[in-house]
């Protein structure tokens, strides 16, 4: 994966809480056998009405929303569905880092695994972001190294992450990799385990 | 020693390695594969050179994609390249895969108990959000990505950081009627989607207890509808019955040692949670959700809510949102609300006790005009059994469609769809938006329910229809 500290990029805003991973990939899609090509079918039915045309209501298809880098959501985001599809389409389509109350565990720990930056801020925090990211051209910076959000207008928030999950997405580190320099201890455990039953 | 619940006591068990400041390296015990949140796993091994390191500690079988009527004919192209996908990789990998002609074949979370691979005290994982079903035997199973899958195949271990410990306890006796399924609707509209968020849960109480070792699955399956990766049910006698003489359990002299193994995991007396919510058991409904997730549900008797009744500005926006979606007026009597489709089956409520139970309302009557039901076994086991007793008939003879196995209606993934518009009262465990299919709308029930939806048309409560039989 790609690894990620700075990064500064156009907010998009999500009014909606419990945001459902059938929602962010709805299942027709989860048939392809690559990661890749799953961007396109981001949001689904919120994009797009039954013959294939843009929902112009639906936030993501203003213009103004076009390039954002950066979404914003209501709490418990990606609940539901473990399936990684959420994650792979999001980054496909061009969203990095995603701010909200709080994320479902299992759709936390899929963003990880693919350098996507999932942002836990309080609920003022993200409400006054929504707030503002409604003004076209409205960006956040963000410097994972040290745990901060900026806008250029005085917003100013921390936030918390665990720290071997920061080491990961700041070095882009091949998980795989790194467990299996443990070989010896995964030996072990397995040679002590059958000694047992 | 201090007493520890039963999550810590298999937590503990299978630290691989431990560190300050990372997570704790688990051993994962068994490890379930379907086929579509493999491929892609499969593929970074391929990749990356890599091997499965315990392929004799994997299963694989195909559930999500398979169709459920015309076995040989799968007309979507794409879905029939996901299943040659796993049978190649299995076939690679040196993986046992049950296939769509193989006589195990099922749910994954449904032939894992089944054919006795999941057991107490084991660390189960599967790329799929409802594996916390295996939680019921006092397993601890969660569901995984397919990044976590790739990692499991190549490691047989997973970094995860120690979660918080939920005790939902069920204090008292359900009431005539009312099912595991609708304990669990119960605990989830009564507390949220996210109240199990950052927990495992282990439920405890009465209630819990008296439950078959099915209806706990049901139970432990919906625990990530209320946030929680992981629900437990401590080991007792009925767990190890479950277990005796299941294929791939220990046997003879060995099972008897295994039992007393397990029967040691249950929770000790006096060991503290960070978090405790209750609920009575007498205080349960029949359950009917009305909106677009698991939370949005009440008991039969009640109506439609009025979003202006919710507290919070983002609960009145979300309900009125799911009335507009769900085509419902606030006031509305839930058993004043039409079905176009019934839908029983899936992981949550597909095994034999759930389809007695749905049979048992069946008997003797008529699916209304208008109505499509279909029943859909969750293992060519089950079915089987099914048919030995007769319910296949009892569900034909009352105008359901009776199928062969597999997830279908619930994700329709398949060709089994509930089209836009219509609704659908369905034993599955989701009614997010489009779920069944793209504007669909469904209500979660029990089976009984399902079987007293079909039979009259529209939402019912069950304890109303009398026996026609007998």
């Amino acid at each position: 994966m790609e690894a990620i500290n700075k990064f500064n990029g156009i907010v998009c805003p999500l009014n909606r809480v419990n945001v459902d991973t059938d929602q962010i990939i709805p299942k027709q899609f989860l048939k392809r056998i690559e990661r890749q090509g799953f961007g396109q079918f981001l949001f689904h039915h919120w994009r797009f009405d039954d013959d294939g045309n843009k929902r112009e209501d639906f936030i993501m298809n203003q213009m103004q929303y076009e390039q954002a880098e950066i979404l914003v959501a209501g709490e418990n985001f990606g609940c539901g569905s473990s399936r990684e599809h959420a994650p792979w389409a999001l980054l496909d389509y061009g969203f990095r880092v995603i701010i909200a109350p709080s994320f479902a565990d299992i759709f936390y720990n899929n963003c990880v695994k693919n350098g996507i930056l999932a942002i836990r801020l309080t609920e003022a925090e993200v409400s006054e972001i929504m707030e503002k990211a409604k003004e076209p051209g409205y960006r956040l910076f963000i410097n994972l190294k040290d745990q901060d959000i900026t806008d250029r207008k005085g917003f100013a928030a921390d936030f918390d992450i665990d720290p071997y999950w920061k080491q990961m997405l700041l070095n882009g580190w091949d998980e795989i990799a790194v467990t299996l320099n443990l070989e010896d201890e995964i030996s072990s455990y397995e040679k002590k385990a059958e000694s047992i039953s | 020693m201090a007493p520890k619940t039963v999550i810590e006591k298999i937590w503990e068990q299978h630290v691989v390695h431990r560190e300050e400041g990372k997570p704790d390296l688990l051993y994962i015990d068994l490890h379930l594969v379907h086929e579509v949140t493999s491929p892609q796993a499969f593929e970074g091994l391929r990749m990356n050179n890599r091997q499965v390191r315990r392929p004799d500690l994997t299963y694989a079988t195909m559930d999500h994609n398979v169709p459920t009527v015309n076995r040989h004919i799968i007309n979507d192209p794409v879905s029939k390249k996901q299943m040659t996908t796993l049978e190649q990789n299995c076939k690679e990998f040196g993986i046992e895969l049950a296939d769509i002609n193989h006589p195990d074949q099922g749910i994954v979370h449904v032939i894992g108990p089944e054919l006795g691979l999941t057991q107490p005290g084991k660390t189960i994982v599967c790329g799929d959000s409802h594996t916390s079903t295996h939680g019921a035997f006092g397993a601890l199973s969660f569901g995984i990505g397919t990044s976590e899958v790739e990692h499991v195949l190549a490691t047989q271990t997973l970094w995860q950081s120690r979660p918080k410990t939920l005790q939902v306890k069920v204090t008292g006796k359900l009431g005539f009627g009312v099912t595991a399924k609708d304990l669990i609707l119960a605990v989830i509209a009564k507390y949220g989607v996210n109240a199990g968020t950052g927990y495992i849960i282990e439920y405890t109480g009465e209630a819990i207890r008296e439950l078959s070792m099915e209806e706990r699955m049901t139970v432990c399956n919906m625990s990530i509808e209320a946030g929680a990766r992981a629900g437990l049910i401590s080991p007792d006698e009925k767990t190890v019955e479950y277990l005796r003489g299941r294929r791939y359990a220990p046997q003879g002299e060995e099972f008897e040692k295994a039992a007393q193994h397990w029967l040691a995991l249950a929770t000790d007396e006096g060991a503290e949670y960070d978090l405790t919510l209750e609920i009575a058991g007498e205080e349960i409904e029949p359950q009917v959700t009305w909106g677009t997730n698991p939370s949005m549900g009440s008991g039969i008797s009640a109506s439609v809510p009025d979003p202006e009744q919710f507290e919070r500005q983002a609960d009145r926006e979300s309900v009125a949102r799911a009335l507009d979606y769900m085509e419902l007026a606030a006031g509305t009597q839930l058993e004043e609300i039409p079905v176009d489709y019934v839908f029983i089956g899936s992981c949550t409520n597909s095994r034999i006790s759930d389809l007695r139970a749905a049979a048992e309302v069946a008997k003797g009557r008529k699916v209304q005009e208008g109505v499509t039901a279909i029943v859909v076994p969750g293992s060519q086991t089950v079915k089987q059994a099914a048919e030995a007793e007769g319910l296949d008939q009892i569900f034909i003879d009352a105008g359901f469609e009776w199928r062969e196995s597999g997830c279908s209606m619930c994700l329709a993934m398949n060709d089994d769809i509930v089209p836009s518009g219509k609704r659908c009262a369905s034993t599955s465990n989701r009614n997010f938006e489009g779920r069944q299919g793209n504007g669909s709308k469904t209500h979660l029930v029990s089976p009984p329910m399902a079987a007293a939806a079909a039979v009259t048309g529209k939402f019912t409560d069950v304890r109303k229809l009398a026996k026609v039989h007998q």
